[in-house]
């Protein structure tokens, strides 16, 4: 299993590599490898380029403005897991990637090389679909912002064109003491979650939940924000009929079959999961409140 | 006995620890060739034409052979190597490459030679193969349906053999039987997956007409001998040595068809050429265990002492014969081995499928055999709303009556005798290790927490040392080192450390001063090799009484030298002194220079030449290794997860002669079990298409999936050895996956759930909680 | 297409200069172009861990980083833990200790995850060891054996370093 011939390229800075994805036609993005250098040994991809990115520094930075965390593309994920700004700020992130493979893949791997490989089941798109994070994107034509419900494009395809790369992701934190929970069922640890929720919850001041989002990963063919969890919590009290029903919600959801697991298991999956999550999340809240 | 019985440390660790090891893909030849197969990537096709034109073109590619092309220069181009069995009702062997028809995905087609392996997989997606595909078969029971398709398209029918195993009046057992209990089993082992694959270098020497091939072999003598037949060269013109092995567990035992090509290749091109299996090759064509289905039921009396058992077993065989009947024969045997079952009898056939073939994975069918019995007897305790444990000790088999002869017979044709043992005694010692009695309350306690908790029970009895003899030679050299050689091959089992230390035993002491060599065909004409937990019972004891001779020879001798008796000797390191008078002595390395002779010189009296001996310890019976284990599991019934919490394993390998070494091999097996209960499955879809084809997808256990376990011990000698011991490599996965099962099934007696299959998938264990539910 | 670079590395405290394929892994480098055959290949996809090195005192997958991506790092593979030639680190010596190793494949993998884990937790847990070398398959020890060497490594370790806080 060795990767197939390409030429390789090793920019130093971000128009460098727009200018090489321009004039690429089949080319590949390199960021940590955990997931491209796998599929380079097996020969699923056969680019003719291979564009490092490990040497563009400007990539790689963790900083907060205000409440939003901003992250570099190219920052590792074993900064993210031991950065007391994402503890305080975004612990869903810091809980969901301790999920994330092992100590080896999390020193390698980056933050957007996950959102861009988009595999339904990566946490940390999950966490990004539950934030609703902003991908910054450059290309030839300058730079946009990408809301992270309309990144994927399909089954594994972010929608960017192929001479853009993913330069930055914003993180909108949620107030000081919100609920936040990731919760995952996964064969052995490390693997990726058959069913993964993230879940992020705040309160109003009568603790009715005021705010909530929901993001289901690895049951359907992209990680989906389920807008129904929020039209049932909003303006009720937290309990376990309310976040039953919130379960039901979920199980509704179109699931994938394959190997791994059935459909159906997903989608029960998918509710036992939702309960156990708002639970944990609103029993964090709790704590937060009675401390206050 | 210095060492014999202790935890020395191994003769292995220093070199694997620090980097400095020897595996087959370490050994860098500068002039040598990389090799990769093109391989079939339908389950069954015709192959209509081979097109390497573009392949060859590309730089740095050496040569493409195809069958056509190895022709010519092979003496036989089918590897035969099935173990007699009167059972076969067709020989379907493989190819060394295919030809005009393809029968699994991932047999090999074309070899291609190159630089380097880069270079060949480059050409490999540049070989342009013409398939025809055709019906693939993979269902073992399907196959042997009338009307199904073929596995091979000349064959009559899909059925490989077919032997029944009985004894005893089964009719009568069943006819008069108060009760009568029926399962539907189904079981599945996956893949061997040693971390290191396997791989082959061979080099033609054509100045000393040699051969030299390393391979990652748990059998070099054997590939010696095929390639001797299939190159048709004599046995000194090939030589096989094992490397480091990095794992074996049973498919590295096997000869291959890319092992006979990578030779055959080395030799037309004059150049070494080396292939090294990768990973998803490993998964493809790389023999493996897939399916069985039993359909089986048990008689017993109203006290729960078992009448008979009967049934049938299908057992999925792959598409070639890569080994023989075996695997299911052991199955067969090995059900009632712990327990006394006055009649047997199981009909069993072996089912062609379009998929790699089936040889044995660690354990080698007896996990199988053993997983059945268990499960019945679960189920008559259930039914007779009996303790799991009680039903047990109510049929094992006492210890008074060791030995114990079941009308049972061996491959070979030996009777099967258990040469002895406690088996009550080894379930009673789990079973309190485990508390066992109070589980019930625990068990309790945990429901109204809403927590469901299983305690699981196994026995086993497991025959090792398969004979007939695996010769060992110890010489001693001049300079006083001592030479111990085998073909008794290593993979991990720390085979070089368990004979130095029988042979330092006997001869000074030292660990240090002995040089094993473990698997090279150039030291040593004969041997069997490694696999069925033999080489401790039959190299040991070879090694034992060789170790033995040269002894009294060296004291003999170093009694004349020193004018005194044997029994005022002292043999220490490489010095024999009398004793008390330490100055009055002479080294090893002098008598043994003494003994290769002086011309015109006498030897000593009655003394003759050499300080070599090779001994062939012959043991024809299996001696029978046993023990019991409990597991304890908590089931989350909402997402099927199931947490092992702890395991208890008690077993009986007699005589113990490195008790470190010993408890490693069983932990290890442990840990096999358990990924043969919980999560390894080697996936095929409809057309033979292999899903699960990397560490992603099939599922080996990792560090935090194993709960603590506990070993314990007991030493019943066996009366058929020298050295009174049993084998252990394979001993710890019998029991693991039953116990397993019968803790989930206890965890989840309050949805009334049956488990009668492994491995289970947490969507299974919600099913029955969902079907428990319901009214 | 051979497309080559010249790169410069440390590799074990040696230094290096070496032209080397692109597309070359890190792993065959290592193994096949500076002869240092103890880190291991196991699945190629970056599962198994055997392949396993350190890079600028990092653990990682040698067979996921191109050779070209190591040039002006540090490399730390098996044969170079042991902080002094000839003598076993502490967790080789307990390895051998408690029979943590049988084939050895695994092992030099399981080693350099193993010098990271301690290097950033000099007390782990069993669960922490469990952890750390979740991301290394052994398909012959069990595992059990590991984690007892590794904390008795630890513990050495740690009264070596004079057992100030």
């Amino acid at each position: 299993m060795k990767p197939p011939a390409f030429h390789y390229h090793d920019p130093q800075t971000v128009s460098d590599v727009v200018a090489l994805l321009s004039k690429c036609e089949n080319a590949k993005l390199l960021a940590g490898g955990q997931s491209l250098m796998p599929m380079l040994n097996m020969r699923y991809v056969l680019p003719d380029d291979v564009i490092d990115l490990n040497k563009v520094a400007e990539l790689a930075f963790l900083r907060e403005a205000g409440s939003v965390l901003e992250i570099g593309a190219m920052t590792r994920q074993r900064e993210l897991e031991y950065s007391k700004g994402v503890a305080a700020l975004c612990p869903l992130m810091r809980e969901a990637i301790l999920h994330v493979g092992h100590r080896q893949t999390r020193n390698r791997g980056t933050l957007a090389g996950s959102l861009c490989h988009l595999d339904p089941s990566a946490e940390l798109v999950s966490v990004a679909t539950a934030m609703g994070a902003v991908v910054h994107v450059s290309g030839p034509k300058g730079n946009r912002e990408i809301k992270f419900s309309d990144f994927p494009a399909d089954y594994m395809m972010p929608a960017i064109e192929f001479d853009e790369l993913v330069t930055r992701v914003d993180f909108p934190c949620w107030s000081v003491g919100h609920g936040y929970a990731f919760v995952e069922f996964a064969r052995r640890h490390g693997d990726f979650a058959i069913a993964s929720v993230a879940v992020l919850l705040e309160k109003d001041q009568s603790g009715k939940f005021s705010r909530v989002a929901l993001a289901l990963g690895g049951v359907a063919a992209v990680p989906v924000l389920i807008r129904e969890v929020e039209e049932i919590l909003i303006g009720q009290t937290a309990g376990e009929e309310l976040f039953r029903a919130a379960g039901e919600a979920c199980r509704k959801i179109e699931a994938v079959e394959d190997t791994n697991a059935p459909a159906v298991y997903r989608q029960h999956l998918a509710s036992v999961l939702t309960q156990r999550a708002l639970a944990l999340a609103d029993s964090r809240m709790a704590r937060v409140e009675v401390g206050a | 006995m210095k060492t014999f019985g202790n935890s020395v440390g191994r003769l292995e660790d220093p070199n694997l620890l620090t980097g400095q090891a020897c595996f087959a893909d370490d050994i860098l030849l500068e002039d040598e060739l990389q090799a990769a197969f093109v391989r079939s990537p339908h389950g069954h096709a015709a192959i209509k034409k081979i097109d390497c034109t573009e392949a060859l073109a590309l730089d740095g590619v050496h040569a493409i052979f195809t069958a056509t092309d190895f022709a010519p220069h092979l003496n036989v181009d089918r590897l035969v190597v099935g173990l007699p069995s009167p059972s076969y009702k067709q020989d379907l062997n493989r190819p060394i490459l295919a030809q005009s028809e393809t029968v699994h995905v991932g047999e090999a087609i074309v070899l291609i030679v190159a630089k380097n392996r880069y270079i060949a997989e480059d050409a490999a997606a540049l070989v342009d193969i013409d398939f025809a595909p055709l019906t693939a078969v993979g269902d073992c029971r399907a196959s042997l349906a009338p009307g199904s398709s073929l596995v091979h398209t000349d064959t009559p029918h899909n059925l490989l053999a077919e032997f029944d195993v009985d004894y005893g009046d089964v009719s009568s057992a069943f006819g008069d039987a108060p009760h009568v209990f029926t399962e539907t089993i189904w079981q599945h082992r996956g893949g061997a997956h040693s971390i290191e694959c396997r791989g082959t270098l061979a080099r033609y020497d054509s100045f000393e007409d040699l051969l030299t091939v390393w391979s990652s072999t748990q059998t070099p003598h054997t590939a010696r001998q095929l390639l001797c037949e299939i190159l048709g060269r004599e046995e000194n013109q090939i030589r096989v040595i094992t490397p480091d092995v990095g794992g074996g567990f049973g498919p590295k035992l096997i000869f291959y068809p890319e092992d006979a090509a990578v030779a055959l290749a080395a030799m037309m091109l004059k150049r070494p050429v080396k292939w090294i299996e990768d990973r998803r090759e490993h998964f493809i064509a790389s023999t493996q265990e897939r399916d069985q289905y039993w359909e089986v039921e048990i008689a017993v009396n109203a006290d729960a002492s078992i009448r008979g058992i009967r049934g049938t077993l299908i057992h999925e065989h792959g598409a070639y014969t890569a080994r023989g009947v075996n695997l299911p024969y052991e199955s067969a045997q090995t059900v009632t081995l712990p327990y006394e079952v006055p009649a047997y009898s199981l009909n069993v056939k072996l089912a062609l499928t379009n998929k790699v073939p089936v040889t044995p994975v660690r354990g080698a069918g007896q996990p199988q055999g053993t997983f059945v019995m268990e499960r019945l007897l679960d189920r008559v305790a259930g039914e007779l709303n009996l303790d799991r444990a009680e039903v047990r000790r109510r049929n094992l088999i006492a210890a008074e009556k060791m030995p114990y002869t079941k009308p049972l017979k061996s491959r070979g044709g030996m009777q099967v005798v258990l040469d002895s043992g406690d088996y009550p005694e080894c379930q009673k010692m789990v079973l309190e290790a485990s508390n066992w009695e109070e589980f019930a309350a625990r068990k309790a306690r945990a429901l109204s927490e809403g927590k469901y908790i299983g305690l699981g029970l196994a026995n086993f009895v497991k025959g090792t040392g398969r004979g007939p003899f695996e010769p060992v030679t110890v010489r001693v050299s001049g300079s006083g080192k001592i030479f111990v050689n085998t073909g008794a091959a290593a993979m991990g089992q720390s085979t070089k450390t368990m004979l130095a230390q029988i042979v330092s035993d006997q001869l000074g002491g030292t660990l240090e001063n002995v040089i094993v060599s473990a698997g090279d065909t150039g030291t040593i004409s004969m041997g069997l090799g490694g696999f069925n937990s033999r080489q401790a019972v039959m190299a040991g004891s070879s090694a034992h009484l060789a170790g033995l001779k040269l002894r009294e020879k060296i004291l003999s001798v170093g009694a004349q030298l020193l004018d005194t008796n044997i029994d005022q000797l002292e043999f220490e390191l490489d010095t024999i002194s009398i004793k008390g008078a330490t100055q009055k002595k002479v080294k090893l390395g002098d008598i043994a220079r003494m003994l290769g002779g002086t011309p015109g010189f006498a030897l000593p009296e009655g003394i003759s030449p050499g300080m070599e001996v090779t001994e062939s310890f012959v043991c024809n019976e299996m001696a029978y290794a046993n023990g019991a284990a409990v597991a304890e599991v908590e089931v989350d019934v909402e997402t099927g997860g199931v947490t092992v919490k702890k395991i208890i394993i008690a077993h009986d390998c007699g005589r113990v002669i490195n008790p470190m070494l010993v408890d490693g091999q069983i932990v290890g097996g442990v840990v096999h079990g358990l990924g043969n209960a919980l999560f390894e499955w080697m996936g095929f879809d409809e057309n033979c298409q292999p899903l699960t084809t990397t560490f992603a997808d099939y599922l080996l256990v990792s560090a935090t999936e194993v709960p603590p376990i506990e070993v314990l011990h007991m030493e019943s000698p066996s009366p058929l050895n020298p050295l009174g011991v049993k084998g252990v490599g394979e001993c710890g996965v019998l029991p693991i996956a039953p116990a397993i099962m019968s803790a989930i099934e206890d965890a989840m007696s309050p949805f009334g759930a049956h488990i009668a299959r492994a491995p289970i998938h947490p969507s299974e264990i919600v099913e029955m909680a969902q079907a428990g539910r319901r009214p | 297409m051979s497309e080559t670079r010249t790169i410069t590395l440390k590799v074990d405290g040696r230094s290096y200069e070496a032209k080397v394929e692109t597309r070359f892994t890190l792993a065959d480098f290592l193994r096949q172009q500076l002869g240092l055959t103890g880190t291991h290949l196991g699945c190629e996809h970056g599962v198994c861990g055997a392949c396993t090195i350190l890079i600028n005192g990092r653990s990682a997958r040698s067979c996921l980083m191109l050779a070209v991506q190591a040039d002006g790092h540090e490399i730390t593979t098996i044969s170079g833990i042991a902080k002094v030639s000839d003598e076993l680190h502490p967790l080789q010596q307990a390895f051998s200790n408690h029979h943590a190793l049988q084939c050895g494949y695994c092992t030099p993998g399981i080693l350099t995850t193993l010098v990271e884990l301690l290097s950033d937790n000099p007390d782990p847990s069993d669960d922490e060891i469990k952890n750390a070398i979740s991301g290394n398959l052994c398909r012959c020890t069990g595992y059990q054996p590991i984690i007892t060497a590794t904390k008795e490594a630890a513990q050495q370790m740690r009264e070596t370093q004079g057992g100030a806080s």
